[in-house]
């Protein structure tokens, strides 16, 4: 079980101090898949990197399976079963994608059978990509996809992915969907997704909405679905005058 | 005779474990250790000047030939000349290397002069390993100088795979390509230096018949306050492509220059260079702590893939 309590992270700018998170808290139970939505900019983000240690807090707690891992490094956290999909992974000279899978599950070897599986939840065929250097001459969509590989072979507790779907063919994210929906059915682990895209939505146990450095709303797809699609009218003054002029 | 401690440098330059096959020379503290020549690969010692002549005849085909260099003592220096006349038509592997067990507190070095004469239509893969290391207790410095001249016949190309693993105090290599009509040169070159050690590489490939083609690829990471400094020049005077890219990681307090040079002597020359220096970038770091590594385990897995 994760629990947040009054998570708060402030920053120094040209214009002073800015609050990114406002006394966030919230308990996401095992096995649930959780996505975070809202508008950009809304804090969805840095909340994620706060659970991974990417981000550390100015204030507030934060509680993995009953242990305070607050003041614990990245590295550690990762130890407890904790994994992150980066919303735009980082590339490596000479790294192989076989090379990053292999580190990523923590073990020295990984058969092709294995590291198939894993590319192919994502899309990728493995004899194409196993032994191609994760570098610039893959496009964003390959990294991205080989990124959520690397997450799905660490078999972790927790697995956190920012905007899986941001720069993925239809195709794929179909794909990548469906591995979504099977981690979840077979209670693999605890997913946090941070996501716009309503098929991803569909899937969550709950959804929050995170908005101006604060939880907005919180509740199941039925509940909040119907919130976002209102909020996303009432936010544009072009669409409300024409709501309100019919 | 070969010792574990010769065994173990055998393994490190030359991938070597137990007698190769096929024709090799092992020069161990200036001395032949083992020798042996084949139906096409004749080696014999040079008369006049320490080292030895590599003759391979035209038409020979998928042979390889092994003439490591190891050193044992401490306070050695050697010059060593090795040339290699390779025939027509010939698809060859030359794995050379050298490596230095320091086992005293005086400096080892090791000095070598290696020209190619490669016939036409010829293909030769050859690689050099170079690595150093003392003995408990010792701090003698390992130095190695190495050169390499290829005179590249026409149509025939020469791959050329370069590693200094680590521990050589200090180098300065010189790499020469003269390439003709229609022949390629491509130099991988990597190297890693650490401590206070010191690397200087010179690369220059001369582009001088119509269609050859030249290519450097330089891979190096820089640690704790080493220095290193690259001068790859790659000259077209035909109708020729040439790239060279140096690509270097810097860490702690090391330093790196990096000054490529492309020279025109012909309006169909198309010649390009890419030079890069950087330190590892954040988020590769924080990726690889998320994969459950630490920040040393994720630098060491960075540099060892980028100089794989």
């Amino acid at each position: 079980m994760l629990e947040l309590k009054n998570i708060c992270y402030r920053v120094s700018t040209a214009d002073g101090e800015q609050d990114i998170l406002k006394n966030v808290s919230a308990v996401i139970d095992d096995h649930k898949l959780v996505v975070f939505t809202g508008p950009n900019g809304g804090g969805k983000t840095t909340l994620a990197k706060v659970i991974m240690g990417l981000v550390h807090p100015t204030s507030g707690q934060i509680l993995w399976n009953g242990q305070d891992i607050t003041g614990l490094g990245i590295t550690e956290r990762a130890k407890l079963g904790i994994s992150y999909g980066f919303q735009q992974p980082p590339r490596f000279k000479g790294i192989t994608v076989h090379d990053l899978l292999v580190l990523a599950a923590g073990q020295d070897k990984l058969s092709k059978d294995q590291c198939c599986q894993y590319l192919t939840k994502v899309g990728l065929c493995a004899n194409d990509y196993l032994d191609r250097e994760v570098d610039v001459s893959l496009s964003g969509g390959e990294v991205k996809r080989i990124e959520i590989a690397t997450i799905l072979a660490r078999h972790s507790d927790l697995m956190i992915f920012d905007e899986p779907e941001a720069g993925i063919d239809l195709w794929s994210f179909a794909r990548l969907t469906e591995t979504f929906e099977q981690i979840h059915r077979q209670h693999q682990s605890t997913m946090i997704i941070i996501s716009h895209q309503e098929r991803i939505i569909q899937l969550a146990d709950e959804i929050i909405v995170v908005a101006g450095g604060e939880i907005r709303h919180r509740g199941s797809t039925e509940e909040i679905f119907p919130l976002i699609l209102a909020d996303t009218l009432g936010s544009c003054p072009v669409l409300t005058k024409e709501e309100h002029n019919r | 005779m070969i010792t574990d401690v010769d065994a173990s440098l055998l393994k490190k330059i030359a991938d070597l474990t137990g007698k190769p096959t096929g024709a090799f020379n092992i020069r161990k503290d200036s001395g032949c250790e083992a020798r042996q020549s084949t139906e096409h690969i004749e080696i014999t010692p040079k008369t006049d000047t320490p080292g030895i002549d590599i003759r391979i005849k035209a038409g020979t085909k998928n042979e390889a030939c092994h003439i490591p260099v190891i050193i044992s003592k401490t306070g050695l220096s050697e010059m060593v000349y090795n040339d290699f006349y390779v025939g027509d038509n010939c698809d060859v592997e030359i794995v050379a290397g050298c490596g230095i067990h320091n086992s005293g507190c005086s400096e080892s070095r090791h000095d070598g002069v290696h020209t190619f004469y490669i016939g036409k239509n010829s293909r030769v893969h050859y690689s050099e390993k170079h690595y150093g290391e003392d003995a408990e207790g010792a701090d003698g410095k390992n130095i190695m100088n190495p050169q390499t001249i290829v005179y590249l016949g026409e149509n025939s190309t020469m791959q050329m795979d370069t590693v200094q693993i680590k521990g050589i105090d200090s180098t300065k290599r010189f790499t020469k390509f003269v390439c003709e009509k229609g022949a390629e040169a491509v130099l991988t070159e990597r190297l890693l230096t650490h401590g206070q050690q010191s690397a200087t590489s010179e690369v220059e490939i001369e582009l001088n018949g119509a269609d050859s083609k030249g290519r450097v690829v330089s891979r190096s990471g820089a640690r704790d306050t080493s220095s290193q400094v690259f001068y790859p020049r790659m000259v077209g005077n035909d109708k020729c492509f040439g790239h060279t890219q140096c690509d270097s990681i810097i860490m702690d307090d090391a330093k790196i220059r990096s000054i490529p040079e492309i020279a025109a002597n012909s309006t169909d020359a198309q010649l390009i260079h890419e030079a890069a220096i950087g330190k590892i970038a954040g988020d590769q770091l924080l990726k690889l702590e998320t994969l459950g590594l630490t920040e040393e385990q994720a630098e060491d897995t960075i540099l060892k893939g980028f100089l794989a």
